[in-house]
C-alpha cells in the first residue's frame, strides 16, 4: 500500500501545469476563476488547443486519438484541468458518446463523429429526460417510427443542457411500445439539430442562467445510419453511458480549487470587524467541509487504483457509488460558504461580463454576485445524473443486496 | 499509488481473521468480560505466537518490523471483534514511546518481554483538567540526586490497571499548559507511592485512576522527547484507532443489513423499505469515507513533518468520528429495542465508537485545533 505518485507521474504532472499555464487563453483563466462556466467560443478554443496536443480524450482508443496512459495518468490531466482551473473537454462529447460508439458503434460512424467528437467540431447535446420521464428513464415516450431509410421523431425531451450551442443531439427514443419491458422498447438515435422540426426553448434555471432548454419533435426525419447499435437494444448504450469512469465525478480537483480560492477571498472579506476567515464558526464550518473533502479524495483514489488495474483484476467497488453523493453534496456545501463569506453583498444578482451594454462600474464584486447563483445552480447535482436518492437504490440492491 | 495489500499482509490479516473467528464470537467476548482482569491471557498469549505483540518493534529488537500498514490490518480485525486485550495500549502505544523515545538498553530490556507476552503497558496522560491536551500536565517530576520524584494524579488510564509500566508525561520545569518542560517516564506499576483503582469504561474494556505519591525512579526509567513524542505516538495512536473504528463500522453494517433481511413486519422483510434502505446506504457510504482516512492515516503516520503529519491526523479523527457516530447510532436505530439490549452485539459496537470517538480529542477538539493550523488544503 502505497499512497505516492511515482517520479514520472509528478513529472506529467508538472508538464501539464506548465503546458495549460502557457496555453490557456487570459480571457479563459479569468472567466473560470471567477467561477463561470466557459462561453461556447472559449470551450472550443480551448478544446482544440487540448486535441492538438492530444489531450482532449487521452482514454479513448489510440487508434481514434487515445493515448496509452494509465487510469492515474488520466486522472492527473483532468485534475490539472479542474484545479487550474480550465474548461474540462466538453463531456457529452468525450466521455458520453464517444465511448458510446466506440463500444456499439458503426466504421462509417466512428468514422466520420469521433474525429469530430475531439475536437469539438460538433458540439453534441444529449436527449435522454423528458417531461415524463426523470429518475425512471425508461417510460421515455419520444416516438420514432420507421418509414423506408428514415425514423420519423415526434416528442419532447427536457433539460437538455447546452442545446443552444448544439451542432447534433443523441436521443433516446421509443420505437417498440409494444416490448414487454420498457427497456426493451428503445432505440439510440444521433440527430442533426438542423433538421427540420426540431424547435428549441430555452429554461431559464433559479440562478438566471440559460443552462439547459427544452427540444420538440415534430415529424423529424433521421436517416436510418444514424441509429447506433440495434433497434430496440438502445437502453444498452445508455446504460453503458452512464457507467463510465466515476473517478471524474467527484470534481475533487475543482473543488480544492475552489476551497483555495475561497480561503484567499475570506482573508479579505469582512467578518464583523475582521476578516471573516477570523470568524471561528465561518472557519470551522470550511474546515468540516474541507475533512470530507479529503477523505474524498481518498476514496477516488481507491477507485483510481481500481480503474488503473487489468479489467480481469477489478473487483467491484462500493467506493464508487460514493463519488457522486458525496462529491455532489460537498460541491454544494462548498457553494454555500462562498454564500456565508459574501454576506450583504451576495443579495447582488450577476450580470454576464460578456452581455452588451455593460459599461458601468459592478456594485459588488464579482465573486460576491457569483456566491447565491452558482448556490442556486449547484443544487441541480445532486439531481442529475441519476439523483442522490436513485444513486442510494442502487446502492441498497447491488451493494447490499436488499 | 497502491491500496492493495502484499501477500505477508493477506496472510497477517488472514491468520488473525481465524484466531479471532475461533476465539472471540459474541459469547466468548462475555466470558472475556466477566473475568477478573476483564479480558483474555490466552487470547494474549495467541497473540504473542502469531508475532503480534512484537509486530511494531524492529527485528534487531526482537520484533518483527512492521509498520503502521499492518496496524491498521491488525486494529480493524480487532474493531471487528470487539476485541478487549490491551493491544492498542502496549502494542500501539507502549511500540510507539519505545521505538521513538528509548535507548537501545531501555529496548532490550523489554521488547522481548512484550513480545512474548509478559510484560504490559499502558499510557497515562489525561488528568482531571487536562481534557484532551497533553500538554496539560500539573503531574511534576523532580530531579532528586540522580533519581527522579514523581507526584500527581493520572486518571482514565486505559488498561492501567493490569499494566506492568505506566508510560507518564510529568512537568519537570514551567508552567501546567507549557508546551516545553515535559517529561515521560516509564514507571513500575508496582513502585511505592503508586496507587492505582481500577474501573470497567463504558465500553467493558477496563482502565485505571492512578496516583503518584513521591514516586521514585532511576534514570534508566526516562525516555526522550517530551511533548513531541507524545504527540507522535498519539498521532500513531490515532492511526490505529482509525482502522479500529472501521472494523467495528463494517461490522455493526453487516450485522444490520442481515438483520434487515431476516426481520420481518408488516409482512415482509424490513430491508424492502426505501426509508430503511437509504439509510443502510448512507451507512455504507459512511464506512467507506471511514475506509479511505485509515488508509491515508496508515499512510501519513510515519510522516517525519510533525505540524503536516498532526493536521492530517486530525482531519482522520474528525471524519472518522463523524461517520462512526453515524453507523454506530443507525445500527441502534434500524435493529430497533433489540440493540438496546446488552445481550446482543449491535449496541456493543456503538459503545465502542463513542469511546473511540472519545480518545485523543474528540471532534470539536481537532476542528478547532485544524482550522487553526490553517485546514487541510492549504492556501496560497
Amino acid at each position: 500500500m502505497d499512497l505516492r505518485f511515482t517520479d514520472e507521474e509528478r513529472a506529467f504532472r508538472r508538464e501539464v501545469r506548465e503546458w495549460i499555464d502557457a496555453n490557456l487563453p487570459a480571457a479563459t483563466r479569468e472567466r473560470m476563476a471567477s467561477g463561470r462556466t466557459p462561453t461556447k467560443a472559449m470551450q472550443v478554443d480551448w478544446q482544440k488547443r487540448l486535441h492538438a496536443k492530444g489531450w482532449a480524450v487521452p482514454h479513448w482508443p489510440v487508434e481514434w486519438g487515445g493515448q496509452p496512459w494509465s487510469a492515474i495518468k488520466r486522472f492527473i490531466l483532468s485534475e490539472e484541468i479542474q484545479s487550474t482551473p480550465a474548461p474540462s473537454p466538453l463531456g457529452f462529447n468525450c466521455n458520453m458518446l464517444g465511448p458510446v460508439l466506440i463500444a456499439f458503434g458503426t466504421e462509417e460512424q466512428k468514422k466520420f463523429f469521433l474525429p469530430k467528437l475531439a475536437s469539438l467540431d460538433l458540439w453534441f447535446c444529449q436527449g435522454f429526460s423528458e417531461p415524463g420521464a426523470g429518475s425512471d428513464l425508461a417510460s421515455l415516450k419520444t416516438r420514432a417510427v420507421r418509414q423506408g431509410d428514415h425514423y420519423i421523431v415526434n416528442g419532447q425531451k427536457t433539460w437538455t443542457t447546452l442545446a443552444q450551442h448544439a451542432d447534433w443531439i443523441f436521443l433516446l427514443v421509443r420505437t417498440d411500445p409494444h416490448a414487454a419491458k420498457q427497456q426493451e422498447g428503445i432505440s439510440f438515435l444521433l440527430v442533426d439539430m438542423k433538421s427540420p422540426g426540431i424547435t428549441v426553448r430555452p429554461i431559464i434555471t433559479i440562478d438566471g442562467a440559460h443552462e439547459v432548454n427544452e427540444v420538440f419533435f415534430d415529424d423529424v426525419k433521421v436517416p436510418v445510419e444514424n441509429l447506433v447499435g440495434t433497434e430496440n437494444r438502445g437502453w444498452d448504450c445508455a446504460k453503458f453511458l452512464l457507467s463510465n469512469e466515476r473517478t471524474g465525478q467527484a470534481r475533487v480537483g475543482a473543488s480544492k480549487e475552489r476551497i483555495r480560492r475561497l480561503k484567499l477571498i475570506a482573508r479579505e472579506a469582512p467578518g464583523g470587524g475582521r476578516p471573516i476567515i477570523e470568524d471561528p464558526r465561518f472557519r470551522q464550518r470550511l474546515t468540516e467541509v474541507e475533512v470530507q473533502l479529503k477523505a474524498l479524495e481518498m476514496t477516488t483514489l481507491r477507485v483510481l487504483a481500481e480503474e488503473n488495474k487489468a479489467l480481469s483484476q477489478r473487483k467491484p467497488n462500493p467506493a464508487s457509488s460514493v463519488l457522486k453523493i458525496r462529491g455532489t453534496e460537498l460541491q454544494q456545501a462548498i457553494s454555500e460558504l462562498y454564500v456565508m463569506a459574501a454576506g450583504p453583498y451576495g443579495l447582488v444578482a450577476p450580470q454576464d461580463p460578456e452581455a452588451e451594454g455593460r459599461n458601468e462600474p459592478e456594485v459588488a464584486e464579482d465573486w460576491q454576485m457569483l456566491a447565491q447563483a452558482t448556490y442556486f445552480n449547484w443544487r441541480k447535482q445532486s439531481i442529475y445524473g441519476g439523483s442522490n436518492e436513485i444513486q442510494k437504490n442502487i446502492m441498497a440492491k447491488a451493494f447490499l443486496g436488499l | 499509488m497502491d491500496f492493495d495489500l502484499s501477500d505477508d499482509q493477506r496472510l497477517l490479516q488472514e491468520s488473525l481473521r481465524k484466531l479471532l473467528k475461533d476465539k472471540y464470537g459474541f459469547e466468548n467476548r462475555k466470558a472475556y468480560l466477566k473475568s477478573e482482569t476483564g479480558w483474555s491471557r490466552e487470547v494474549w498469549a495467541a497473540y504473542a505466537e502469531l508475532g503480534l505483540l512484537g509486530m511494531p518493534f524492529a527485528e534487531e529488537d526482537g520484533g518483527l518490523g512492521y509498520g503502521a500498514v499492518e496496524t491498521m490490518i491488525v486494529m480493524e480485525q480487532m474493531g471487528r471483534a470487539l476485541t478487549l486485550e490491551p493491544f492498542l495500549s502496549t502494542v500501539v502505544m507502549g511500540g510507539g514511546f519505545l521505538r521513538h523515545g528509548a535507548s537501545a538498553e531501555q529496548r532490550a530490556a523489554l521488547v522481548p518481554e512484550i513480545a512474548a507476552g509478559r510484560m504490559l503497558l499502558a499510557f497515562a496522560h489525561t488528568e482531571p483538567q487536562s481534557r484532551f491536551d497533553l500538554h496539560d500536565v500539573a503531574t511534576s517530576a523532580r530531579k532528586d540526586g540522580g533519581a527522579w520524584v514523581i507526584e500527581g494524579r493520572k486518571g482514565v488510564v486505559i488498561h492501567g490497571d493490569t499494566a506492568d509500566r505506566l508510560i507518564v508525561t510529568a512537568r519537570i520545569a514551567g508552567a501546567r499548559r507549557d508546551r516545553e518542560g515535559i517529561g515521560v517516564f516509564l514507571v513500575p506499576a508496582d513502585a511505592p507511592g503508586v496507587t492505582r483503582r481500577g474501573f470497567r469504561t463504558s465500553d467493558g474494556q477496563r482502565a485505571a485512576d492512578v496516583t503518584f505519591d513521591a514516586v521514585r525512579v532511576g534514570a534508566e526509567a526516562e525516555l526522550q522527547g517530551g511533548l513531541a513524542l507524545a504527540e507522535r505516538v498519539a498521532d500513531e495512536t490515532i492511526a490505529a484507532l482509525a482502522a479500529e473504528a472501521v472494523g467495528c463500522m463494517e461490522a455493526a453494517k453487516d450485522l444490520t443489513v442481515d438483520y434487515l433481511k431476516t426481520r420481518k413486519q408488516f409482512g415482509r422483510p424490513i430491508g424492502s423499505f426505501q426509508a430503511l434502505q437509504h439509510r443502510a446506504a448512507e451507512m455504507m457510504v459512511a464506512c467507506e469515507q471511514a475506509r479511505s482516512m485509515a488508509m491515508l492515516a496508515a499512510m501519513m503516520a510515519g510522516e517525519e513533518d510533525a505540524a503536516e503529519r498532526r493536521r492530517q491526523m486530525r482531519a482522520v479523527k474528525i471524519e472518522v468520528g463523524r461517520n462512526a457516530r453515524f453507523v454506530g447510532q443507525q445500527t441502534v436505530q434500524l435493529h430497533g429495542g433489540i440493540a438496546m439490549t446488552m445481550e446482543y452485539a449491535g449496541g456493543h459496537y456503538l459503545k465502542r465508537l463513542t469511546v473511540i470517538e472519545n480518545m485523543f480529542g474528540d471532534m470539536d477538539h481537532h476542528l478547532a485545533a485544524l482550522s487553526e493550523e490553517g485546514g487541510v488544503f492549504l492556501a496560497a
